[in-house]
């Protein structure tokens, strides 16, 4: 293990995490739509929500290139007041939420499901709104759900490949994360760091499944 | 005796087909000249694609393939020290120069390479610096000239010249080094600063070839006997590529 090992580690948890973290309110908010409300399209909106889960990651990663390119729709914007996202630590964080997002959203829209919606209900005839039900009954109790889909999104944005190194390169130090480094380790003929590669991997992954494990174990007990 | 007839049974309902990996920037000659040797010999040629670095770590672990067109020597010498080359078979096929392109509406100021290491290159697209053969010739370059680490860390690498080429062409990095003959395939790049090899004697950016042993030996060695005919020579001329 060498110190560029530990970095490229480093560095990947951390914009896992942080993709974890912004894709969270969002993924919250579309399985809530999808658990509780009905309305005209919605089954082709839950088709778009999941199209990232289906789609190869590199069509998405080739997407996001587009997007937010110099000449893309988005990155014509962004560059007008100097923000680059293509081949920056930001697109790697993106490539990751886009991937994982359907994963959280519906983990969440599964826990949320489970609520016993009596209790919303009571909640309402006490006078609650939808706002105060939502954070002090649904997500309370959806909170397993939630949190199994934040695990279950890290770990998918941990090990991301396709769509990271279409939109964000394999810069080393840069946004070269553990899956790309593995890549680009063999390919640049330094097959024996890619192994301390797939070691730290194989680590976070172990630790990743075995707390949703527990997670998914202690459902039932008070 | 079953064994022979089968053999000989096979060659005869099949046409040959040999599998030529091909070294990313030479895949549109080889593509044109594989279609020309099909029609003069009958032999298919299926292209394998790649940077060479790639290319050379398939054949060196095990994967089919006849002919070895690599951009450099240095992976051209991996798959020999793997003993995976027909001896006397290797041969120097072209010679190529690099050239510095910029996005074909780029308005930035880039006319020598004193520019890349100023703000005018915010990032520049090259093949993986130390093992995509355009990637190694670029850095050899720009460490001639003392500008590699200040460039460096504006390098995005890629995996072959092509996948350089095309970050340039779509506007995505403000500069990237690549082959002169990449370059004028593409009208939507332009070069912004020649790198003529008369006036880098030591900067030597050649093409090399060779069978890759296996089956199909003899068709490979008439295959790489065509690359160095007038027909193919031919082609090779007239996409920029030079004869040594």
């Amino acid at each position: 293990m060498t110190a560029e090992t530990w970095a490229i580690a480093r560095f990947t948890v951390l914009m896992a995490l942080t993709a974890t973290f912004l894709v969270l309110p969002p993924a919250i908010a579309t399985g809530w739509v999808l658990a509780r409300k009905s309305f005209a399209g919605k089954a082709l909106f839950e088709t778009i929500v999941s199209l990232p889960l289906v789609l190869p990651p590199v069509a998405s990663g080739l997407v996001l290139l587009w997007l937010f390119g110099r000449r893309g729709p988005l990155g014509r914007a962004l560059d007008a007041v100097g923000i680059e996202v293509v081949f920056t630590w930001k697109a790697v964080v993106i490539a990751m939420m886009v991937i994982s997002f359907p994963l959280v959203a519906r983990s969440v829209r599964a826990g949320i499901e489970q609520v016993d919606q009596r209790f919303e209900g009571i909640a309402a005839t006490l006078g609650a709104g939808w706002f105060q039900i939502l954070t002090t009954i649904t997500l309370p109790l959806a909170s397993r759900g939630i949190i199994a889909g934040a695990i279950l999104g890290f770990s998918r944005a941990l090990g991301e490949f396709g769509a990271t190194i279409m939109v964000a390169g394999a810069i080393p130090g840069r946004t070269q994360t553990l899956a790309v480094g593995i890549y680009t380790l063999v390919e640049t003929g330094r097959e024996e760091l890619a192994w301390g590669l797939v070691a730290i991997s194989a680590l976070l992954a172990f630790g990743a499944i075995y707390v949703s494990n527990r997670i998914a174990g202690s459902r039932g007990t008070p | 005796m079953i064994r022979v007839l089968l053999a000989f049974s096979l060659a005869v309902a099949q046409p040959e087909r040999i599998i030529v990996s091909v070294a990313a920037t030479m895949q549109a000659a080889l593509a044109e000249i594989a279609d020309q040797y099909k029609a003069v010999s009958g032999v298919a040629i299926d292209l394998n694609t790649g940077g060479s670095n790639t290319l050379a770590r398939q054949i060196v672990e095990g994967a089919p393939a006849d002919v070895f067109l690599s951009a450099d020597d240095i992976q051209m010498d991996a798959v020999a020290r793997a003993n995976r080359l027909v001896p006397d078979t290797r041969v120097t096929l072209l010679t190529n120069e690099l050239a510095v392109i910029v996005p074909g509406d780029s308005t930035k100021r880039i006319t020598s390479p004193i520019d890349l290491a100023g703000s005018a290159v915010v990032r520049l697209a090259l093949g993986e610096p130390s093992s995509v053969p355009a990637g190694v010739y670029a850095r050899k370059w720009l460490e001639r000239l003392k500008l590699w680490t200040i460039v460096a860390p504006k390098v995005v690498p890629f995996p072959t010249v092509l996948s350089a080429l095309s970050a340039v062409e779509a506007g995505r990095v403000d500069a990237g080094i690549v082959y002169r003959t990449d370059a004028i395939a593409r009208s939507t790049v332009k070069v912004a600063i020649a790198i003529p090899a008369r006036a880098n004697p030591d900067l030597a950016v050649v093409h090399s070839a060779a069978v890759v042993r296996g089956a199909h030996e003899a068709a490979a060695r008439a295959f790489l006997a065509y690359l160095q005919g007038p027909q193919a020579k031919a082609v090779f001329a007239r996409r920029g590529f030079g004869l040594p």
